[in-house]
């Protein structure tokens, strides 16, 4: 295209490429060539099960953030946290499809044969089926909420996706490795921020500090491994959120000490007879969650989008 | 007296670099009022790039798919991302964001009337893209050639960003149409509530458009109003066709002799109320951005107050350096 008329962008001939429309054109597609053959000793459910928590984990977090477009205190903080949410779809949506690739029993049977996998999973799921931990389907908050999250969300997923990078399911080991390079930008920005307002105005310096506090009630349930993990764990395959622990724990005690903020001492929230996100039992937040993001959806069945 | 022969050589200077379309750099002379019709209309530009993500991001949590999800969101980011470049063009004038910024929040400048009417369907993300930008892109292209040379460069990036959104929102308005008798329904319902604000966009007619003249002797503008408003319909007219839509407008027919479409004329007395305030969500934009904006004052003083720390530490840094000899 020259850069004297854009009009010549309205008369390029038609691509059959259909990433050009979602995300421009230039862009290699990084899971092209990828073996997706599912390692032979794995539980093709477990499997599944597995994609499912990371997917909605970043399905969910990138449904509030995206609530921040229009709405953040700079220009700038409204282009970077949509980058963030953007990123965190793209990587939904590879787990998705990959969770009903290795077991096609995982998508609802509301949801009509010409919904793609990944719509069929994001929109058409009840919510007792979504695997997310519990942290991430909590309102927006303020901006120190959306910092803190952010900061103990990617701290923790970067460090699972570092040790998920050489993961025995080939899919995964790709879809870590790139979200890598994703959530070391996410925690890089959140160390940041947490810098700002830790150590800014002594208002933000409280707010910040009751931003953690928000927040911190769910960090443990990220560290809480279900048996699926732990069987997946096992054979190569996926991570043991426990294993993540220390250093996470030291990404954040060393923020917090730059930032003069300290770690909250509160409780962990309890869990629901025993049952929590992973187990599909959320707070009563995520019931409203889905209804704004599947409504439409769910209200043409039919249609195609 | 030589004051007055020099600012005649200046002024003489600066209109034949214009006629000569060359571009004015922010370190050239330029009239005052030259300076001042410039920052108002990227000033209004940028505010229209920073409320118009209001009316399309209404529908990010709520879009039909992942895909479309990632699309919508990726162009309202793409929005902030030209409200931006648009403030930075304003200051190589002098401008400052920070007061361009204030005369929105207060209603001192103005945006587009069209980020004044709702969005009430996925439909309307569609229509925006294809109508919206479509109309933007008409309007935005010649100022890629425009004689003040940040805001040409700033333009040429952005026609390319317009003209990718209005592609998309153009596909989604085809696959709509291929999709269910409700889906067709509500493009069409779309396509009749945006078509005339559209129109409007180009601005009143060129006989009640005081400020074009100077403006295209100066060349920062370099087509009227009506010529541009021609365009976009003898544009548009055939996409319209191509993907089954009827354009709300009786008087809408080819006319051979002149090679272009006619069209009716808009109802301009509602785009005035519109301007003035009264649309239907002139309110709701103006009183959005300034909850966002005191909502997040706290955020940017805490950014400011944090910066300033780190800079005073540095310069206590160095002059300890300097003082011990030491080295960074």
């Amino acid at each position: 295209m020259s850069f004297d008329n854009a009009y010549e962008a309205l008369v390029e001939p038609g691509t059959t490429d259909e990433a050009h429309w979602a995300f421009g054109t230039g862009f290699a597609d990084q899971m092209t060539g990828v073996d997706r053959a599912v390692p032979s000793d794995a539980d093709a459910g477990n499997l599944a099960a597995y994609c499912l928590m990371l997917a909605d984990d970043a399905l969910v977090f990138s449904q509030r953030l995206s609530e921040w477009c229009a709405n953040s205190p700079e220009l700038e903080e409204d282009v970077a946290l949509a980058n963030i949410a953007l990123d965190l779809l793209g990587q939904a949506r590879l787990l998705l499809a990959r969770a009903a690739e290795v077991a096609p029993e995982v998508r609802p049977a509301a949801a009509p044969a010409h919904v793609p996998d990944e719509d069929a999973l994001a929109y058409f799921r009840d919510e007792r089926d979504f695997r997310n931990v519990r942290m991430v389907e909590q309102e927006i908050g303020d901006f120190a909420v959306t910092i803190a999250r952010l900061l103990l969300f990617s701290s923790w997923r970067l460090a699972l996706f570092q040790r998920l990078a050489t993961s025995r399911d080939p899919v995964l080991a790709a879809v870590a490795a790139k979200g890598c390079k994703e959530l070391a930008y996410h925690r890089d920005h959140a160390v940041q921020w947490t810098l700002r307002l830790g150590d800014g105005t002594d208002y933000s310096h409280e707010r910040m500090r009751a931003g953690l506090a928000r927040v911190w009630p769910f960090q443990p349930e990220l560290f809480t491994p279900t048996p699926v993990e732990l069987r997946l764990a096992e054979q190569g395959i996926a991570v043991d959120p426990a294993d993540v622990r220390s250093e996470v724990d030291n990404v954040v005690d060393t923020v917090f000490g730059a930032a003069g903020l300290e770690r909250p001492q509160l409780p962990e929230l309890s869990p629901v007879a025993g049952h929590a996100g992973r187990d599909g039992i959320h707070t009563e937040l995520m019931g409203y969650l889905l209804a704004e993001m599947q409504h439409l959806a769910r209200s043409h069945p039919q249609a195609v989008w | 007296m030589t004051g007055e022969r020099e600012a005649d050589t200046l002024e003489r200077d600066f209109q034949h670099t214009v006629d000569a379309d060359q571009r004015i750099e922010p370190r050239d002379w330029m009239p005052d009022g030259y300076r001042r019709t410039l920052v108002r209309q990227i000033a209004q530009h940028a505010h229209s790039e920073i409320i118009g993500m209001q009316p399309e991001g209404n529908w990010i949590t709520r879009a039909p798919s992942l895909r479309r999800k990632a699309i919508l969101l990726a162009k309202v980011q793409d929005e902030a991302g030209h409200g931006l470049y648009l403030y930075a063009a304003t200051e190589t004038l002098g401008a400052a964001r920070e007061d361009l910024t204030q005369k929105l929040l207060v209603g001192k400048q103005k945006y587009s009337s069209i980020f004044n009417y709702p969005t009430l369907t996925f439909a309307d993300v569609g229509v925006i893209g294809w109508l919206v930008d479509g109309a933007a892109i008409c309007n935005q292209v010649p100022l890629c050639r425009t004689s003040y040379g940040p805001y040409a460069r700033a333009m040429i990036r952005i026609c390319k960003e317009e003209s990718f959104h209005q592609r998309q929102g153009y596909e989604l308005l085809m696959t709509m149409m291929g999709g269910t008798d409700e889906q067709r329904a509500m493009v069409q319902d779309a396509v009749n509530r945006w078509w005339w604000p559209s129109l409007m966009m180009f601005g009143p007619p060129d006989d009640a458009s005081p400020n074009t003249e100077q403006s295209m002797r100066w060349r920062i503008k370099r087509h009227t109003n009506d010529e541009l408003r021609q365009k976009f319909v003898d544009m548009t007219v055939p996409q319209a066709e191509k993907l089954g839509v009827t354009l709300p407008d009786p008087e809408l027919r080819w006319n051979a002799e002149r090679g272009h479409y006619d069209f009716g004329a808009p109802d301009w007395d509602e785009f005035w109320q519109v301007v003035k305030g009264n649309g239907p969500c002139n309110a709701q934009r103006v009183a959005h951005r300034n909850r966002a904006h005191e909502e997040g004052a706290w955020v940017r003083e805490a950014a400011a107050a944090y910066a300033e720390k780190r800079a005073r530490g540095l310069d206590r840094l160095a002059q300890q350096q300097l003082a011990t000899g030491g080295v960074a």
